[in-house]
């Protein structure tokens, strides 16, 4: 009697729990990154965040195994990527797309995740109207617009600047930073004197024409967009070395330009440096401080993360909740309706993904960068609460469409 | 006059900055363009030298705790010898055979450094401590300049200087000139042409070492940089025309000024001006300035 009761629970716990294994899925993500090249710093970046997520809450989700499937986007031209995301639909038959760091390759992405209606969670590209270019694009990094335009009422109103040069390299998240700067400085009543392009993603080039320029030029405020990195270094260290501070020019831009993991190699130049943006590894709050231990035990005293490694380390928190809410079936609609009103508790503060434009909603920060002992830091000033991308909310060019 | 002034000093930022920039230009190809007259081997993996060197001195400076300028010089020498070895082992079996067998020993040359620079020192591009006495601004009477570009056009001009006076005042030189002018002639009446292009070969390395040591500051250092900036000392090349230290001096101040008046007052038009000048040059003259042909 004992044993057939034992008998019949197991054969009962059998057929409940077979239907529950037997829906285990293998999720499978496609991360496109840069991880060769120049740009290689930024692909490390997010990798590293993405992977801390996984490290720190196992890599499987409401049942569901993640399995990332990694190809090098190399360079900003969005051929490569376009390829690389082409095969990853095709081919390895991904649920899910994630990464970008440069605009051009999520652009260059875009359609192919429409007609393959495959969902793709945006670690980086910033250019404002990338969500409106497929249904099936959320981002969780941020967009040109959301430092851009507060900057430029910021320049005007705080700062003093009555006249400001903007000076950006020659692609979509460079001109949509200084068309953000001008809508936002212009409308405070500032006026902006000269927009000049500095060549290229690629390559950084040699800064010194372009700096002479505005240093002649004299304006009250120099607005740079540049990407992170190499290129944001060389313009510290131009202004610094072609005296603009001297002659009377303040340095402003986006965070892009003094982001954390550079700003030790920009040495004292960096200095009064004055930024808006929505992380900084600076942070004084608990949420940051366990990210930045987490971190700096994972990867090395002498490593940090900065904006990149916390889209990555939140774009991964995203994707596992899509896993969750679905129960592993992924279908970009329906990933589309998990992501639009997620609100999650991220290293830079709270953030959601607004359900009408899937785009990131968080706050933005002024900093200053000043120098903490022996070493250089941020300081916040001013904070801008639950900051919308004002692009699409005034339906500016492309935001429009 | 406030009109005049402006011009006067728009003229002179963009001659200055351009000098500064023909400087790095000119050292790092003018080995190239000296043995390409002298041997016709079009050694694409030229950058890889400077390359080397700007690795070279990065870590002479934060591992071994060496100034910047023994840094630099160290890394022409150290780099300069070097080159002997890869010329003996790659270069020199493949001096007979044809232009493409050269050319891929060459990207193969490339690549293979690219990757093992990265393996060693990581993708990301790595920076140079320039000391405080090269940094911030120097005030030469008529307007204030950056410092450090005025120590590369210092370096640069007396590098320029010595190879001329070597290539022009010396026997040596006088050897290398007439090699070039016409090997076999040079060779009949007993100059040990291989032993001058050894010379040649260890001393343009090593001078193109120190150019990527100089241009860390200004261009960076990454891995890719001897892919990266190829086309524009092959430029330097073209333009100026090979086998001569004038005709990359020439050209690389033609294009530096230029590429820099250029940036400065129509920056919109980004690399145009370059890429034009270079046509128009060798539509005019097709060996270049200084060339023959």
């Amino acid at each position: 009697m004992k044993s057939t009761l034992r008998t019949s629970l197991t054969v009962a716990a059998v057929l409940f729990l077979a239907p529950a294994l037997s829906t285990a899925k293998t999720v499978k993500v496609g991360l496109v990154l840069t991880f060769t090249g120049g740009a290689a710093r930024f692909g490390q970046q997010i990798e590293r965040g993405m992977n801390l997520y996984l490290k720190q809450h196992g890599d499987t989700f409401g049942g569901h195994d993640v399995e990332v499937i990694k190809r090098d986007s190399k360079r900003p031209g969005g051929d490569i990527a376009k390829n690389a995301v082409r095969d990853l639909i095709t081919r390895d038959r991904v649920d899910l797309l994630t990464g970008f760091v440069f605009s051009p390759n999520a652009i260059a992405s875009a359609p192919l995740v429409t007609q393959g209606k495959v969902p793709m969670v945006i670690m980086n590209a910033a250019t404002a109207w990338i969500p409106n270019l497929s249904p099936y694009i959320a981002r969780v990094s941020f967009t040109m617009w959301q430092a851009g335009m507060p900057m430029g009422d910021y320049a005007k109103r705080e700062l003093a600047c009555t006249t400001a040069a903007s000076g950006y390299t020659d692609y979509p998240p460079g001109k949509d930073s200084v068309a953000a700067f001008k809508t936002g400085f212009e409308g405070a009543g500032g006026k902006v004197v000269d927009q000049i392009p500095m060549g290229g993603p690629r390559e950084v080039p040699d800064f010194t024409p372009f700096f002479q320029r505005v240093k002649d030029a004299r304006p009250d405020c120099f607005y740079v967009f540049v990407p992170a990195g190499n290129h944001a270094i060389a313009v510290v260290k131009a202004f610094a070395d072609l005296g603009l501070a001297q002659a009377g020019i303040r340095l402003i831009g986006p965070g892009d330009i003094n982001p954390d993991t550079t700003l030790q190699d920009m040495g004292d130049a960096a200095v009064g440096l004055t930024t808006i943006h929505h992380y900084s590894a600076d942070y004084d709050t608990k949420a940051n401080f366990d990210f930045v231990t987490a971190w700096k035990e994972a990867y090395g005293a002498d490593t940090t993360p900065d904006f990149m490694g916390v889209a990555g380390w939140d774009g991964m928190a995203a994707i596992a909740h899509v896993i969750k809410t679905l129960d592993g079936n992924i279908e970009a609609e329906a990933a589309m309706d998990a992501l639009r009103g997620w609100k999650f508790n991220s290293p830079r503060g709270p953030i959601e993904i607004d359900a009408e434009t899937r785009d990131i909603v968080h706050d933005q920060h002024v900093h200053v960068v000043v120098r903490k002992g022996d070493r250089f830091g941020i300081d916040v000033v001013k904070t801008f609460k639950a900051v919308k991308d004002p692009c699409k909310a005034l339906k500016m060019g492309k935001c429009g469409q | 006059m406030p009109h005049l002034e402006q011009f006067f000093n728009i003229g002179v930022s963009i001659l200055f900055d351009g000098l500064a920039y023909a400087m790095i230009l000119f050292v790092i190809s003018v080995g190239l363009s000296i043995t390409m007259g002298l041997m016709g081997f079009v050694n694409l993996a030229h950058g890889v030298f400077a390359m080397l060197g700007g690795y070279f001195a990065v870590s002479l400076m934060s591992g071994a705790g060496v100034g910047f300028i023994p840094a630099l010089l160290l890394a022409a020498i150290g780099v300069g010898a070097f080159s002997l070895v890869l010329e003996r082992l790659f270069y020199a079996p493949l001096y007979r055979a044809g232009e493409l067998d050269q050319v891929l020993l060459c990207i193969g040359l490339v690549l293979m450094a690219t990757a093992i620079v990265t393996y060693a020192y990581g993708p990301n591009p790595v920076s140079i401590r320039v000391p405080d006495y090269l940094s911030g601004q120097l005030d030469l009477g008529i307007r204030s300049f950056p410092t450090y570009r005025v120590f590369m056009i210092v370096v640069g001009l007396t590098i320029a200087a010595t190879l001329w006076l070597a290539f022009e005042r010396t026997i040596i030189g006088a050897k290398i000139r007439a090699a070039v002018e016409n090997r076999r002639m040079a060779e009949s009446v007993g100059i040990n042409v291989d032993l001058l292009f050894k010379l040649i070969f260890a001393v343009g390395s090593g001078v193109a070492a120190l150019g990527g040591g100089l241009a860390v500051d200004v261009l960076g250092l990454s891995p890719n940089f001897a892919i990266q900036y190829l086309v524009l000392f092959l430029i330097v090349v073209a333009v100026g025309g090979m086998g001569t230290i004038r005709g990359p001096l020439a050209a690389a101040l033609v294009l530096g000024i230029i590429d820099n008046g250029g940036k400065y007052l129509w920056p919109e038009g980004g690399a145009f001006f370059i890429y034009a000048v270079t046509v128009i040059i060798l539509l005019l003259r097709p060996a270049g300035l200084y060339g023959k042909g």
